[in-house]
């Protein structure tokens, strides 16, 4: 794990000795609306290396689809779109790409499993077409040899009788099979890189399990670089190397999920550990929800976005209205909070710890 | 889905018998009950009161209206023979009666009619659909750009302005001050192909400006609602070059509705143009029934709607059935 600025990243290199697989730097998704800029993702970044699992956490709106769908380049395209910063994959970097580039290496080299496998496959397709397709489109094959492979993919998914199935509609699916056959045609052609945004969200709690299990035997299967972005916290939990969570289109903590499930140092990260359900907490312990609402994205609170929401702002003449915090970096650990460190550490062991 | 064509096509039958129902019950009990007798009407004015009665009586007039709807349904299906005494009048299957004024037979009459028709409906359906789908796809694609709003406000000026309108307008010009297309009456395609496309062809850009606005509108609509759609985002994740993931993925999606509004609406056009047959002098099946109406002619106004409403239901039917084709997800239990 290692947490670097951009010009650190550049200059310094990594422990093997070359830049990281996947280095977002400073990535900004600005969108000029009618009501205002609405600055979806502002100044995000993140290094992830191959075999890595990194998980974008958030809540709905914090911006952790845009980052994904900016690193593949599918964010909204109109006039009013501005995409900044830097995003290399494997040593090229894809935002001053032309558009042509990034289209080849998407759904070869970098591909994307997305939430609800019901209305993001094509209703008048069958399953094997639109992996078929997938597949074809960055390999030059005959379609008998693509079908082989769109079976061989839908086997190793685990969908039982590929060679029927192949051939049956989305609608003919059940939840799961569907996530599955969507992660077949997300790797298909072997991808480097998977972005999954919230690949269990729509799906029941059974077969989450299942898919969860899947991403990652797939992963040390194709050793393949994987973003979770998800606003449950289980998730990562169970899947993820290192964490970032955004808040108001910003990273607010990063760090290795070990530090940041074991001592998280902001409060909002500790509001979404409260709010997670637990199986080891008694049935009478009551959750503790963060109180409010998201932000929006147009109008941020002003300062720190996550003041009007925070239980510990303005203590002892802390800036938290007026100063936006960076994301301070220790060497294992990035956490955007006016809190100083120690006290940090110290509401963390007496106040929150002990009811999580 | 063999068994579900079969309901649909009885329930089709059904709903022809009620609409001929209807109609026949329109025109023969509304001049009865206005005072005027079909078989005067039938006779002319000069008749004999004895030559009234005659005519009653070989036409089934002088029966009980069910028996007469009766008697027309069985000469639809199987001919029907008018007979007062030696006087005897063969009318083969499908027998829809003779025109009051001039003694045809109807059913002639309309087939002679329906390859103008056809020739007006196909080549308009082929210039709106072409013209209409693509002006909707490109303005859904261009939204907001100047194209967009010229193409909106064209389509917009399209569904207003009347065939009456327009029609006159593109004669005037380009018949009577361009000469650019010839005047004069209707050619037969197979006598000269060209002809027939000349003549029709100000027809045909007339009757398909007003379509294809409509086309265009619900073309843009869909289209704009399409590629907002996930599996759209993941087409575009696969990689697929922005062509394909319009005209295969997006497409796709967009000509569901088209083939419903087209079915229904061919179907009615097959029926008659009425006003794009008068305003270009076309003696197709909407010419005869507008001078049927002007002539109180009750037998060819009959005729005409049966015929009309035939394709109606007819269209409605090819469309359900291609339903299940179009999209997987209809599928017939």
């Amino acid at each position: 794990m290692s947490l670097l600025s951009a010009e650190d990243a550049a200059t310094a290199g990594q422990s093997d000795g070359g830049t990281p697989f996947l280095d977002v730097r400073d990535l900004r998704v600005h969108f000029s609306t009618e009501d205002g800029l609405v600055r979806a993702v502002d100044g995000v970044s993140f290094a992830l290396e191959r075999g890595e699992t990194l998980g974008i956490v958030g809540e709905s709106g914090s911006g952790k689809s845009v980052t994904s769908l900016g690193i593949l380049g599918l964010h909204r395209r109109t006039d009013n779109t501005r995409l900044s910063g830097e995003v290399w994959l494997d040593g090229e970097e894809l935002i001053g790409s032309d558009r042509e580039r990034v289209r080849q290496l998407r759904g070869q080299k970098m591909s994307m499993i997305f939430q609800d496998p019901l209305t993001s496959m094509h209703p008048y397709f069958t399953v094997g077409a639109q992996i078929i397709e997938a597949y074809r489109v960055h390999n030059n094959v005959s379609k008998k040899a693509a079908r082989a492979r769109a079976v061989e993919m839908l086997a190793r998914v685990g969908i039982p009788q590929p060679d029927r199935r192949i051939d049956d509609y989305p609608h003919q699916f059940s939840g799961g099979m569907r996530q599955r056959a969507m992660i077949a045609m997300a790797l298909v052609c072997d991808p480097e890189l998977l972005i999954a945004d919230e690949p269990t969200t729509a799906l029941d709690v059974t077969v989450q399990a299942q898919i969860l299990d899947l991403i990652r035997d797939l992963q040390e299967e194709f050793h393949s670089a994987v973003i979770i972005i998800t606003h449950d916290l289980g998730v990562v939990a169970e899947l993820a190397d290192d964490i970032l969570v955004m808040y108001g289109g910003k990273c607010i903590e990063y760090g290795t999920a070990d530090e940041l499930f074991r001592r998280p140092e902001h409060p909002y990260t500790w509001g979404l550990l409260g709010s997670m359900p637990r199986a080891d907490r008694s049935v009478r312990e009551r959750l503790i929800p963060i109180k409010g609402t998201p932000p929006s994205l147009i109008n941020l609170p002003s300062g720190c976005a996550f003041h009007p929401r925070c239980p510990y702002a303005f203590r002892n003449g802390i800036p938290c209205r007026t100063v936006v915090p960076d994301l301070s970096e220790g060497d294992v650990h990035g956490v955007a909070c006016h809190i100083p460190p120690p006290e940090r550490r110290e509401i963390f062991a007496t106040d929150v710890a002990p009811s999580l | 889905m063999i068994n579900y064509i079969l309901r649909r096509l009885l329930t089709a039958v059904v709903l022809l018998i009620i609409v001929t129902m209807i109609t026949f019950g329109i025109f023969f009990l509304i001049p009865k009950a206005a005072g005027s007798d079909p078989a005067q009407m039938f006779v002319g004015k000069t008749a004999t009161p004895a030559g009234v009665e005659a005519t009653r009586v070989k036409l089934g007039l002088d029966k009980p209206i069910y028996i007469q709807y009766g008697l027309f349904i069985r000469g639809i299906v199987r001919g029907r023979d008018f007979n007062a005494g030696p006087d005897v009048d063969h009318c083969p299957a499908p027998c829809f009666g003779y025109s009051f004024r001039t003694d045809q037979a109807v059913w002639p009459l309309m087939k002679d009619r329906f390859p103008v028709t056809v020739s007006l409906a196909v080549g308009a359906a082929i210039m709106w659909l072409i013209g209409g789908v693509l002006a909707g796809v490109i303005s859904a694609l261009r939204r907001r750009s100047l194209l967009d709003r010229t193409v909106m406000v064209v389509a917009l000026a399209g569904v207003s302005l009347p065939i009456y309108f327009t029609g006159l307008v593109a004669q005037l010009v380009f018949v009577h001050q361009l000469h650019w297309f010839p005047g004069g009456t209707y050619i037969q395609l197979a006598d000269d192909p060209l002809g027939w496309a000349g003549k029709l062809f100000l027809a045909w850009v007339t009757l398909a400006l007003l379509y294809a606005a409509t086309y265009a509108r619900l073309t843009r609509a869909t289209m704009l609602e399409t590629i907002n759609e996930d599996y759209i985002r993941t087409a575009r994740a696969k990689g697929l070059q922005e062509r394909v993931v319009i005209a295969k993925h997006a497409m796709r999606s967009v000509l569901t509705p088209i083939v419903t509004v087209f079915g229904l609406d061919f179907g009615a056009l097959l029926g008659g143009a009425i006003l794009t047959e008068s305003v270009f002098s076309l003696p197709g099946i909407g010419k005869l029934s507008i001078d049927a109406v002007n002539q109180k002619d009750l037998p060819i106004i009959l005729g005409v709607t049966t015929f009309l409403a035939f394709f109606v239901i007819f269209a409605n039917l090819i469309v359900d059935v291609l339903y299940t084709v179009i999209d997987p997800r209809v599928r017939i239990k």
